[in-house]
């Protein structure tokens, strides 16, 4: 399989390569959009290849071996979880970087886009990982800048403090995450030689090798690991405060992308490999998914920033990709894969609506907004649009899948267990988003204008990304079997 | 071409340096470091020539010997000298200020001399055969050191460093000394091949073996700087110039390490000694690990920070020897192998940092975390490489730092499930979670830092060798942290 490079081994370099001749001397600008270009291409491809072939199995595999033993592979390979990813993170990139001149503050720029390419790369190289170490190492190199840019680019007076809070939660998080991970490669692997190829570990038909008692204890780090990162209640509160400071790039990056690899992670690493492990824990999962949802949803409602009320509600809809990956069967993965491209996509796009607004206001408190609609009527279209995205009216890809994970929860008709009252409570978080979202744009745009009359509409760079994610959250949202399908039975085992 | 014919070029560079220094103008010096790095260089490239044979074991008078190990320690000791001459002629100008009253050059050609001379005695050390021989050498370091810190003499801090490590030094050789004679007694020998053998006797005094292990433990425990021997480090680290910090935090700890390696595994491999040994080495080892990265949390002035980073490192390092000598089965790079990749990983990484710090320090005087402050947008290239050398130490994935690490943990785990001992391994976690913590404290002041906003900028003065060799590491840190094995390859 060495020896050609596949078109996902470009994908991952591009960014990586690019990010090296920005910090050599070259045009941060021009050469990000480029590669960003570039990547869109190829990331369209992947996801059509994939598309024509089936989700099912592994496309374009690659791998070299580093190290024998133990054994380390630079492996990459797409299934249709995988091409989906691709596809959100090359579409957010993408956005982000068509975004990026606008941003205030940047300087020279040059290490912003060095690290808005390693974010993108750090992405890219974990969702397509076939190796346990590279897997958590490219989440790693992406999580780095991130916090670096929210430090330096960030606004408000506590960008430092947030910064910093970010870093350390984060930092536990994933040192957590590795602890449950190495505990898995050691106790996993097959006789003869320690790996960190994750098909490998991957236990073979019949019986699990390691008893419930373990499985139970090693889901328990990379549940919390993974947790963190993907802010599950109650490991949330370093989300909405770092996305307020960040610049809108990263926000968008991190939220719409980085924050679903701990989605991915146990979709990918932590259910395939440990069954019983998830069992033990799914009661667990069900109500801190509870929390996600309803708490966090009423303190959503509370806000009186436009950027921390999207913080939060970014938080919120994480709920309900748990509730999809709970349910244990293929609807509900399905859900729950569609809801992360969905959110993906959303949460992108009101970020970058809301970082042009902060560039265009004084402040984003919704008390001094009103009336904007009037002289910036492409932001309050497009920002409509976003809204109601982001609440799930039909028509959206967030609708779709919404739906689906609901379907999924009551697959077996007449039976009312916990997964189902779950459900029932979680339905209401459909009418929290609508109350704070149609708020929010109830007192940005409409109403009695004060003051901000002079500021004008979008400019015209900043359209085409926000008109391209609006289309394809209306295409995934009518035709949501191009990504449903893509995603078949992902634990084979369960 | 026979192997020791090394060491003695390197004494000859050495000398030839210190001649050389007696005809050089007193105006400038630096051509002495060159000479140095050049003939030092040359020492490494002639290293191809004396490659042991994988297996090869020459030995020559019963008390040298020369095998893969040996090369490998010895090629690190070298380069870790060649380095740090490169650091000393960035650090010219502050040496100038401390050493004459008119800042002339004419006191600094010594200080160029002494890290070759230290050098020999480290590759020396890596190829002793027995207890006397690993004595001598050692102190042949050990001397180096003394001079070297106390070296810029207008400077009280270097002073007092200087009598400090003079004066705990030459206690710690006292406990040596002591722990040798106690081991001659014991086993009637000095060879560490017959140590094992006479050791594993019948009517071995086992009280009296473990009192000469703990009194070597005693000796080396002070070179390697583990707790409770500890003391002297952080004074010592942050008076020291900088170039003999990090040689120091290198080649000390390597020196302590090969002789520990050598020392450590005939006492563990003998049944009815094993236990209480390593009862005291797991003590020694949670103690420098909690004590290590605490103490860290706290340090505002960089090289203190290090000074306690390092002592958490030799903490690391430890972890690799309960599963010496015992039945433990290691999947993986064994415990020499694990602890000469992690000093290699270690060499890379710390003298990238400190090269970065060298040229900070000569040009803004301060060695407080705020003399950091704004270096990410002042000298983005240097904060990049102080970034990724930081990074590096912390152990995050991609870099040399992660495996050095994971090779330690992986050891510890695994003899963790066969023979106990979760203890290590949970502080060890502990360990390395503080450890984020302190590192980015780092990279917070350089990049979030706004000190530097106000008031007058300093200039970053590089020489051409000084960014060569930052590159080289830096590239180094990234190379074999992505590709492990070609490291590996060279020790195995």
């Amino acid at each position: 399989m060495s020896g050609q490079v596949t078109i996902i081994e470009f994908i991952i370099t591009i960014p990586l390569v690019i990010a090296l001749a920005i910090g050599c001397g070259g045009s941060g600008r021009g050469l990000a959009l480029f590669a960003a270009w570039a990547n869109l291409l190829l990331g369209a491809i992947v996801f059509a290849v994939v598309l024509a072939r089936g989700g099912g199995d592994m496309h374009f595999q690659s791998s070299h071996i580093l190290l024998d033993s133990p054994e380390l592979t630079l492996g990459f390979a797409a299934d249709g979880m995988s091409a989906i990813l691709v596809l959100l993170t090359v579409i957010v990139t993408f956005c982000a970087v068509r975004i990026s001149p606008q941003q205030p503050g940047k300087g020279s720029g040059r290490l912003y886009y060095v690290s808005l390419m390693l974010i993108a790369a750090g992405a890219l190289g974990a969702f397509c990982a076939t190796d346990l170490f590279f897997l958590y190492a490219f989440h790693e190199l992406a999580l780095i800048p991130t916090f670096l840019m929210i430090g330096i680019y960030g606004h408000g007076r506590e960008k430092v403090a947030t910064a910093w809070k970010i870093t350390i939660y984060l930092g536990v998080g994933s040192l957590i995450l590795l602890g449950g991970l190495i505990a898995l490669y050691v106790q996993l692997s097959p006789t003869g030689g320690l790996t960190f190829d994750i098909s490998k570990l991957a236990p073979g038909p019949g019986d699990h090798p390691l008893s419930a008692e373990t499985q139970k204890w090693i889901f328990l780090p990379l549940l919390i690991g993974f947790g963190i990162l993907v802010s599950l209640f109650p490991f949330h509160s370093w989300a909405a405060p770092a996305y307020a400071c960040a610049p809108a790039p990263v926000a968008m990056l991190h939220a719409g992308v980085l924050k679903k690899f701990g989605l991915y992670g146990i979709l990918r690493v932590a259910m395939p490999l440990l069954p019983e492990g998830f069992d033990a824990w799914k009661e667990l999962l069900l109500i801190l998914l509870l929390g996600n949802i309803i708490y966090v949803g009423f303190v959503t409602i509370s806000q009186r920033y436009l950027d921390r009320m999207l913080g939060h509600s970014s938080v919120m809809h994480m709920g309900y990709i748990f509730l999809g990956i709970a349910c244990c069967n293929s609807i509900g993965w399905g859900g729950a894969v569609l809801m992360m491209f969905a959110h993906g996509i959303s949460i992108a796009l009101l970020f970058s609506l809301c970082g042009s607004l902060r560039a265009r206001l004084d402040t984003l408190e919704f008390t001094r907004l009103g009336g904007l609609g009037a002289n910036m009527p492409f932001l309050a279209v497009t920002f409509g649009f976003a809204a109601f995205a982001s609440i799930g009216l039909p028509g959206f890809a967030n609708f779709a899948s919404e739906i689906t994970i609901f379907f999924a929860a009551f697959r077996e008709a007449g039976e009312l267990g916990s997964l189902q009252v779950v459900t029932i409570v979680a339905l209401w978080g459909v009418v929290i988003s609508a109350v704070y979202m149609l708020r929010a744009y109830r007192r940005i745009f409409q109403g009695e204008c004060i003051g901000n009359l002079g500021a004008a509409d979008l400019e015209r760079e900043a359209r085409l990304p926000v008109v391209l994610m609006i289309v394809i959250l209306l295409i995934t949202g009518l035709f949501p079997n191009i990504i449903l399908k893509l995603v078949p039975d992902l634990v084979g085992t369960l | 071409m026979l192997p020791y014919y090394l060491e003695i070029y390197v004494v000859i560079l050495g000398v030839l340096m210190l001649c050389l220094e007696l005809f050089s103008g007193r105006r400038s010096r630096s051509k002495i470091a060159l000479v140095g790095v050049a003939g030092l260089g040359l020492v490494i490239g002639l290293m191809i020539f004396a490659v042991p044979a994988p297996g090869e074991d020459t030995q020559y008078w019963g008390i040298y010997h020369y095998d893969q190990w040996a090369a490998f320690y010895k090629g690190l000791a070298l380069l870790a000298t060649l380095l740090v001459l490169v650091m000393a002629r960035e650090f010219a100008p502050v040496f100038k200020h401390y050493t004459s009253r008119d800042e002339e050059a004419s006191g600094i050609g010594e200080f160029y001399c002494l890290p070759v001379f230290v050098c020999a005695g480290l590759m020396w050390m890596s190829s002793a055969k027995d207890l006397v021989t690993i004595f001598v050498s050692l102190e042949l370091v050990t001397m180096g050191f003394y001079v070297l810190v106390a070296f810029m003499r207008r400077n009280v801090g270097s002073l007092e460093a200087g009598v400090k490590y003079l004066i705990l030094g030459a206690l710690s050789t006292g406990f040596l000394v002591y722990g040798i004679a106690w081991t001659y007694g014991v086993s009637g020998t000095f060879s560490l091949d017959q140590l094992s053998v006479s050791l594993s006797g019948d009517d071995l005094p086992e009280s009296a073996a473990v009192f000469a292990f703990a009194l070597l433990m005693v000796g080396i425990g002070f070179k390697i700087a583990v707790v409770p021997f500890q003391i002297w480090v952080p004074d010592v680290y942050q008076g020291a110039a900088m170039p003999v910090t990090a040689f120091l935090s290198v080649a000390s700890k390597a020196a302590g390490f090969i002789v520990l390696l050598r020392v450590v595994e005939p006492f563990l491999s003998v049944a009815s000694l094993r236990d209480p040994v390593l009862y005291l080495i797991v003590f020694v080892v949670c103690a420098t690990l909690i004590y290590g990265n605490l103490a860290a949390i706290a340090q505002k002035n960089i090289k203190r920070l290090l000074a306690y980073s390092s002592i958490a490192h030799a903490g690391f390092l430890l972890m690799a020897l309960p599963a010496m000598g015992g039945s433990v089965t290691v999947s993986g790079p064994g415990p020499h192998a694990s602890i000469a990749f992690y000093l290699a990983g270690y060499l890379v990484m710390t003298l990238l940092c400190f090269l970065v710090l060298t040229i900070v320090r000569v040009a803004t005087e301060g060695e407080d975390l705020v003399a950091l402050e704004g270096l990410g947008k002042r000298a983005p290239l240097l904060a990049f490489a102080m970034l990724v050398g930081v990074a590096s130490l912390a152990g995050i994935p991609l870099t040399v730092g992660f495996f050095g690490k994971f090779f330690l943990f992986n050891i510890a785990i695994q003899n963790a499930m066969q023979g106990g001992l979760w203890i290590v391994v949970f502080v060890a976690v502990l360990g390395a979670a503080t450890g984020f913590y302190y590192y980015f404290k780092i990279i917070k002041a350089m990049y979030w830092g706004t000190a530097a906003d106000e008031g007058e900028v300093a200039e970053f003065k590089v020489g051409r060798l000084a960014m060569v060799s930052i590159l080289v590491l830096l590239i180094a840190v990234f190379f074999f942290g992505i590709f492990p094995g070609t490291l590996l390859g060279l020790i195995q």
